[in-house]
């Protein structure tokens, strides 16, 4: 089982990005891979509660993270300062990853056979 | 002048760039990830305060809605879609 590590550094709706990224993490861990993810920079936008498209109609995948616990997608890390620069704590999210300073982000990279930047 | 803003302030220097330009009381249009600027309690917070002092500043509702942000900051405006096609009307407008 290969070690794959998915990092979201985009907001969730400016660009795609985001989104592409939460579909590599659903088809990696549908194929039962050691699958981590990690929130850093604007990408931890893309889990803040209260998302309403009702004025829009632009799809809101923002559920979609909470079905990560289902595929066995266990290992979700964010940014410490990455959520507080942003104003957001942890209620503030639609799911509840483990909160891990900066400079813990390389040695995690690091480790991995694979990461992929969304 | 009716000033476009649609980047992030954490990612993209759009806004600070606009502001080496708009004179004071020109009015300031946040939208799509422009909306996070007007967020309150965040590490451009201290900054939007000084510029809200000097401009009109507007954010998108529709957006800020889409993002999940249901406040905005004090001395920023909230304007729905309709509001924005007014303000488009009456002002000459620069997108960054």
């Amino acid at each position: 089982m290969a070690k794959l590590m998915v990092v979201f550094r985009t907001s969730p709706y400016g660009t795609i990005y985001s989104f592409e990224g939460l579909e590599n993490v659903l088809i990696m861990g549908a194929y039962d891979q050691d699958v981590s993810v990690l929130f850093i920079d604007d990408g931890v936008l893309a889990i803040k509660k209260g998302m309403d498209n009702s004025s829009t109609g632009i799809k809101d995948f923002s559920p979609t993270f909470r079905a990560l616990e289902a595929y066995d997608i266990e290992k979700i890390f964010i940014d410490r300062t990455s959520m507080e620069s942003r104003g957001l704590k942890l209620e503030d999210l639609v799911i509840e990853p483990e909160i891990i300073e900066a400079d813990a982000v390389e040695k995690m990279m690091e480790e991995q056979k694979n990461f992929f930047m969304f | 002048m009716l000033h476009l803003i649609n980047k992030s302030p954490f990612e993209s220097m759009s806004l600070e760039d606009c502001l080496k330009y708009a004179n004071k009381g020109a009015s300031i249009l946040l939208y799509e990830d422009g909306i996070y600027a007007a967020m309150p309690g965040t590490a451009v917070s201290e900054r939007m305060a000084g510029v809200t002092a000097d401009y009109k500043v507007y954010a998108l509702k529709e957006d800020m809605m889409l993002r999940g942000v249901d406040k905005v900051m004090d001395g920023v405006t909230e304007i729905d879609y309709a509001g924005f096609v007014g303000l488009v009307e009456e002002s000459k407008t620069a997108s960054w």
